[in-house]
């Protein structure tokens, strides 16, 4: 990677953060658990490098590495979207 | 097909920002947090087609192993563990980035770019403080690891020492990429600095480091995103980033304190001398009453204000307590409850106890929304609380939580507190509010008094 296409990956984490900032600062304090259990989800996003570690053709270390990383990720992104759901579930109007 | 991909990466980014901006209403909110989800669906089978993967039978196995113990645990958890499940999802997430990081250098070893060693080392420093910090958090919060202050000699030295140490090595191996074993070094250095960071936390400041945490969660996806050079990480570890650093700034804002002050551990030399020295003995007489007086006093009123604290959740009184709510609201009483930031054992933590109980989200009220309507209050229930609502905050400059936000109870025109003795609370100070003329102390584990209260009530 030289240093532009580097520069621009800078430009989109900025921009990105501040897009975080706008849409965080709105969610009400009721929701705050699901908040964070939902970005944490998010997080898991991590699993799209893990994938392609996983998938090499030859098996070596990366593969291993890249194995586990699928799982640990897995386990963030569906147990983040499962319990983020299991508690949205409950919150009810009178 | 890379067009395709990339494309649908960006449609994916686009669905975790719509998704985040859903969470902004608790009526669109479930909604929200799938559309999220379907962006990440979308993310993970777009890339099965990348043709860098050749063998599935790993990744087959992965995401279903993955899926089975993520899917178990959240079904499982309790609503009480809440802080503990998302501690460990944070840590995997720093895990998942190690690990990333660390198969991308064996893969292109040894011709590696400086800018992608850069970022490699980034990743895996993130990453191992996030992993090992977390667990540490998780075990704190579990009860496996003890919730107190941990200070060690030279705490602060030893862990400047540390990063000195991974960035030292970190330039070494951009510049000679070729030796793994030192790679490795900066990995094992960086996960112990994740354990001698979280460990000084005390428990009552675990909010804090959970939502640190969190947010580290999210800039090591986005680390892993500059290692890989793919925006969508980069997009969405930046908003998790974000959301993490307005959750903690809330927290310490909540608690009066600053966020250097938490992450050094200070709390515990600022509360440790007060209850030796303060609750030498009573200030004064408190007024008791017990559930037939009490029922008598609420038969007459017409607003009550229920301020629910950790203590009411541990007793698991919700139940009890909606229930009470409930036949005050059919004889007319207008219920609400006041909600502390701090109420619970991580940001909006109360407001998902008292959901699961079955207390409509319109009646939770934060605590700058309800503050002002405490004086054309009738009766304040509090239950398990006992710092959230210590006059001590606003009136002593002595006190350890001075200048705390608190929730102004003692203004309304009685003020009831349900609590099992006179202890002081989590900060470990005593309330005056007890001693004040429109305080009644009402004593007993919290569910039983709360139903007790309940039965007293509907006889009348």
């Amino acid at each position: 990677m030289d240093g532009q296409s580097f520069l621009m990956l800078v430009y989109i984490f900025v921009l990105a953060i501040f897009v975080g900032f706008e849409l965080i600062t709105k969610v009400p304090p009721t929701l705050h658990t699901p908040l964070m259990s939902g970005s944490n989800a998010i997080s898991g996003i991590t699993i799209v490098g893990a994938l392609l570690s996983a998938g090499l053709e030859e098996f070596t270390i990366s593969t291993i590495l890249g194995l586990v990383a699928v799982i640990f990720a897995m386990i963030n992104v569906v147990g983040g979207y499962l319990v983020t759901d299991r508690m949205l579930k409950m919150f009810k109007k009178k | 097909m890379e067009l395709v991909i990339q494309l649908t990466y960006l449609v994916a980014s686009v669905f975790f920002i719509y998704g985040l901006k859903m969470l902004g209403s608790p009526k669109t909110a479930r909604k929200g947090n799938m559309y999220s989800a379907l962006g990440m669906l979308m993310a993970i089978i777009v890339t099965l087609f990348d043709k860098h993967i050749i063998n599935y039978e790993w990744i087959i196995i992965g995401l279903i192993a993955g899926s089975a113990i993520g899917s178990t645990f959240a079904l499982r958890v309790k609503m009480t563990g809440m802080p503990q499940m998302v501690g460990l999802l944070n840590g995997l997430g720093g895990g998942a980035s190690v690990l990333v990081a660390l198969s991308e250098y064996y893969k292109i070893v040894p011709e590696i770019p400086v800018t992608t060693g850069t970022t490699i080392i980034i990743s895996i420093l993130i990453g191992s403080v996030t992993f090992t910090g977390s667990l540490i958090a998780f075990g704190k919060l579990q009860g496996i690891v003890t919730g107190k202050v941990v200070k060690y000699p030279l705490q602060h030295p030893i862990n400047a020492l540390l990063l000195l140490v991974v960035i030292a090595i970190g330039v070494y191996i951009v510049i000679n990429p070729g030796n793994a074993d030192i790679l490795l070094s900066v990995v094992g250095v960086a996960l112990v600095l994740g354990v001698l960071l979280v460990l000084p936390i005390g428990g009552a400041d675990m909010p804090v480091a959970i939502s640190l945490l969190n947010s580290y969660s999210g800039l090591a996806a986005a680390s892993t995103g500059f290692v890989l050079q793919n925006n969508m990480l980069i997009i969405a570890g930046a908003l998790v980033g974000a959301a993490g650093i307005i959750l903690t700034l809330i927290m310490c804002r909540a608690m009066n304190r600053s966020l250097m002050n938490v992450v050094l551990g200070g709390w515990a030399s600022a509360g440790a001398e007060g209850p030796a020295a303060e609750s030498a003995g009573p200030k004064g007489d408190v007024k008791s009453v017990d559930a037939e007086e009490l029922a008598m006093i609420l038969d007459s009123v017409s607003s009550v204000i229920i301020v629910p604290g950790y203590g009411m959740a541990v007793a698991q009184a919700q139940h009890a307590v909606r229930e009470l709510a409930n036949t005050l609201e059919k004889k007319g009483v207008k219920v609400r409850y006041a909600i502390h930031p701090v109420a619970g054992r991580m940001p909006g933590h109360m407001n998902v106890l008292l959901a699961e109980a079955q207390v409509p989200y319109d009646e939770l009220i934060a605590l700058e929304d309800i503050n002002d309507d405490f004086p054309n209050t009738d009766v304040v229930i509090v239950i398990g609380a006992n710092d959230v609502v210590n006059p001590a905050a606003r009136n002593d400059k002595s006190s350890p939580i001075y200048g705390m936000p608190i929730l102004n109870a003692d203004y309304a025109k009685t003020v009831v507190i349900n609590k099992r003795s006179l202890n002081v609370g989590y900060a470990g100070i005593d309330n005056e509010l007890f001693f004040y003329p429109n305080t009644l102390m009402y004593f007993g584990d919290a569910k039983d008094a709360m139903s007790k209260l309940n039965s007293e009530l509907k006889e009348l």
